[in-house]
């Protein structure tokens, strides 16, 4: 058991919920003004594929980060235009998205790359691990916490953003009231679509965070489908988290836990597949304690009576 | 004068909405607005709140020209709105939900004690007080209607408009809110209120002005007037008081025997009720709105099934039977809920005017379009609907429209029993006295009419015996001779039981 729960796997685990962690933000936040963003892992697998493009093209990781951003910027500018200026249905948007991640990077993957499945360079350069100083020195924590990939920092540093602009700033309260209730939102001169707008950006660039973790933090390659439903995970973190960072933040840690809990089985002879449906399960018994909370259903309702 | 309206004319494509309407308000008065459904009073009021921009006409605040573009610009020029469905965000505080747009800060971050101390402030300086850190969706609506009036204020407005403020509320309420509404007008805001019920406007109002069909067609002193001319001055003619036949009641058309409902927890909903309507008599069942009433014609409907006792319908007991059969068996139901039950709000008025029709109009499974199409505008013009065309959607008509709609569908059915559950309710008086007629039509033709309403004077008007339920049980029957509003209101009070 002590081999089992040491601090080699509460490291991976930090690696492996930072991008659920990013997307779930994402989530979040987009569900906090009544658009229920089903797109993340689209969103996601946008951000990773362009990420390597970015490192491909430029041949420096922080400009590929910032490539990948801009990327999911502009993908999730699909989404809100449907959504918000067309009032078309977000679940039904944020699914075709879906498909067309899926598609498109798999198109120029070959396009550009020239290669079927996945794209590798031995060159190329991912993201630095940065030792923490003095934490580094703690005996257990420095290992867990030191030596991770910057965007694993940043995500927990935007989840208390996050949580102090919701809550806290008269901005955040504003974007709260738009997906509370739209129409009276409108009645008293907050700008709705405007809010709506800055969400899925939001999202846009969190996601791209994501997805550049995944591409660039934990590996250096590009494989197709790499997100391999983190998206969805994310999804339900969002959920079970009610759109709290803090909430989200628990829920992703469960899940990212669950997850490097499943690989770590593997050195173990336990089947490999065995171990990769751990989290969906423990996922799917979640949805059974959570299944009256209503704040997604509200946020939903107060959508739909915006048109 | 703090407002004059002059001259508004509003047209929609070729619809006139106002035509050359006047209206001002002094400083401190209450000026009631008030007209049937479709008069043009929301429209008039949208136009001044800035929603909406006159084909023609000015409107002057405090002597200046001014013309809105937005809400945002009519709140800044001092106006204020209550909307008849609230405009509130229920997971946030009352503070919060008062001073949003305005919030008070420090550095940047919203000031949650500032905002709660401020609203405090508010409500004890207008005599309304309200707890600021209360979750507004677990208020009432009486104090969410208070929250609503006290963000107006806060926003600064010195001209308060109401929508139907009162519609949603409970008799208490209503009277605590026309309380607060006269002592602001003491302290110098002004309000304009729209809505039908006239008894109110007669108690609150300094000035009455009647709008119908887009015009003014008057405005009066509230002392110089009363209820029954203002009511001429809505439908624009002599209402006809109700005149009933003398009917023999025939047979049992519906008996109801030892009924019993038990809710979730096995708590009883209704019990041991004995209840018989015959043809050609209006049984009224009064009793305040939650007593068992809803549950009692659910089982008779067949939308909620029955514990104990049996329900019979011309003598066919209607255990087991479902919805279209009961319906078969001879009943028409005007439901309480017109939205929930009665109506499907994304379909068109074809549609709606057809459900429970439909089978009746059809040909190898088809529906025969045309001759529904001509029943459905037959009614709409029979019973005054605004409705534009029937391909247009039920939730573009008002409430009171649309209640007419159902109303007619229902009437339509040759049935034996119809149930009328709160037929009039949120209709204007037009309206309601043709809905009247029509039910007392039903019952001259020898139909068995179960009339449920929580508006006593429409059971007082239209019963030959009212039955009174009081949690679950029937509390009293009196016949429409001997009953009073004394008596009646006893009994729902649940005092001097009689069984």
């Amino acid at each position: 058991m002590e081999q089992l729960l040491d601090a080699a796997l509460f490291s991976s685990t930090l690696r492996v919920v930072t991008p659920i962690l990013l997307a779930a933000l994402g989530g979040a936040i987009c569900s906090r003004v009544g658009l229920f963003n089903v797109a993340l892992e689209g969103f996601v697998l946008v951000g990773a594929f362009s990420g390597i493009v970015g490192n491909y093209l430029f041949g420096n990781v922080w400009l590929a980060v910032l490539f990948a951003v801009l990327c999911v910027m502009l993908f999730s500018l699909i989404f809100g235009y449907l959504s918000i200026n067309l009032n078309a249905n977000p679940i039904v948007v944020g699914i075709s998205l879906n498909f067309l991640a899926t598609g498109m990077t798999t198109f120029l993957l070959r396009a550009i790359f020239n290669v079927k499945g996945a794209y590798y360079d031995n060159e190329m350069v991912g993201l630095p691990k940065w030792e923490i100083p003095l934490i580094k020195d703690i005996p257990w924590v420095g290992d867990v916490i030191s030596g991770q990939s910057p965007l694993v920092y940043l995500a927990f540093i935007l989840m208390f953003v996050l949580q102090f602009y919701l809550f806290k700033t008269v901005s955040g309260f504003r974007l709260r009231s738009v997906g509370e209730n739209p129409v009276a939102a409108k009645s008293i001169g907050i700008k709705v679509r405007k809010h709506q707008y800055s969400a899925v950006l939001a999202c846009g660039v969190l996601c791209g965070l994501a997805g550049a973790q995944l591409s660039l933090g934990q590996v250096t390659m590009f494989t197709e489908g790499m997100t391999a439903g983190r998206g969805f995970i994310a999804l339900v973190a969002t959920m079970l988290g009610q759109a709290n960072p803090f909430g989200v933040m628990a829920s992703s840690l469960l899940f990212g836990f669950m997850d490097a809990f499943g690989i770590r089985l593997q050195g173990l002879a336990i089947p490999s597949h065995f171990t990769q449906m751990l989290p969906y399960i423990v996922t799917l018994i979640a949805m059974f304690f959570f299944k009256d909370r209503s704040y997604m259903q509200d946020a939903l309702k107060a959508g739909g009576s915006s048109r | 004068m703090l407002l004059q309206m002059k001259n508004i004319t509003k047209h929609y494509g070729n619809v006139t909405a106002n035509q050359a309407v006047n209206f001002d308000l002094g400083e401190g008065e209450v000026h009631a607005l008030v007209g049937e459904n479709g008069a043009g009073k929301t429209t008039l009021m949208r136009i001044l709140y800035g929603m909406e921009q006159p084909s023609s006409g000015s409107v002057q605040v405090k002597g200046n020209n001014v013309s809105f573009d937005n809400p945002a610009s009519a709140m800044a020029s001092g106006i204020g709105m209550v909307h008849q469905h609230f405009m509130l965000f229920p997971s946030f505080t009352v503070a919060e939900n008062i001073v949003i747009g305005r919030e008070p800060t420090v550095g940047g971050v919203f000031d949650r004690n500032k905002a709660a101390a401020l609203v405090e402030e508010l409500g004890e300086k207008y005599g309304m007080p309200v707890d600021p850190w209360a979750v507004v969706s677990e208020c009432p609506m009486g104090m969410q209607q208070r929250v609503e009036i006290l963000k107006v204020l806060y926003q600064g407005a010195d001209i308060i408009i109401l929508d139907e403020p009162t519609g949603a509320l409970t008799p208490l309420e209503v009277k605590e809110l026309l309380v607060n509404i006269k002592s602001l007008a003491l302290q110098g805001k002004s309000f304009i209120i729209i809505t039908h019920k006239l008894h109110e406007v007669m108690e609150v109002s300094d000035r009455i002005t009647v709008l119908r069909d887009g015009q003014v067609t008057g405005t009066l002193a509230a002392s110089d007037t009363d209820v029954e001319q203002l009511s001429r001055l809505m439908v624009g003619r002599e209402l006809v008081s109700i005149v009933k036949k003398d009917v023999e009641p025939g047979e049992a058309v519906l008996e109801v025997k030892g009924l019993g409902i038990r809710g979730p927890k096995g708590k009883a909903l209704l019990k041991d009720i004995h209840l018989e309507v015959r043809a050609g008599e209006v049984v009224g069942i009064a009793g305040i709105s939650g007593n068992g009433q809803s549950e009692l014609i659910q089982a008779i409907s067949g939308l909620r099934s029955i514990d104990e006792g049996k329900v019979q319908l011309s003598g066919v007991d209607i255990q087991g039977m479902d919805v279209r059969d009961i319906r078969e068996q001879g009943l028409a139901h005007i439901p309480e809920d017109r939205y929930l039950w009665g109506a499907a709000k994304d379909a068109t008025v074809l549609d709606n005017g057809l459900m429970g029709h439909h089978h009746k109009l059809k040909r190898r499974g088809l529906v025969k379009g045309k001759e529904a199409r001509t029943k459905v505008t037959e009614w709409i013009k029979q019973f005054g609907i605004k409705a534009g065309t029937v391909d247009n959607n039920v939730q573009n008509l008002s409430g009171g429209n649309l209640q007419k709609l159902i109303a007619a569908r229902e009437f339509a059915h040759d049935s034996h029993l119809l149930i009328a559950a709160e037929p009039t309710r949120g209709v204007d008086i037009g309206a309601m006295e043709i809905i009247h007629t029509e039910l007392i039509r039903k019952r001259d033709a020898g139909v068995g009419v179960l009339l449920v309403s929580s508006e006593l004077t429409e059971i007082l008007q239209l019963s030959d015996r009212i039955v009174v339920m009081y949690e679950g049980e029937i509390a009293g029957e009196i016949s429409a001779m001997d009953a009073t509003e004394e008596k009646i209101s006893l009994l729902m009070s649940g005092g001097n039981r009689q069984t």
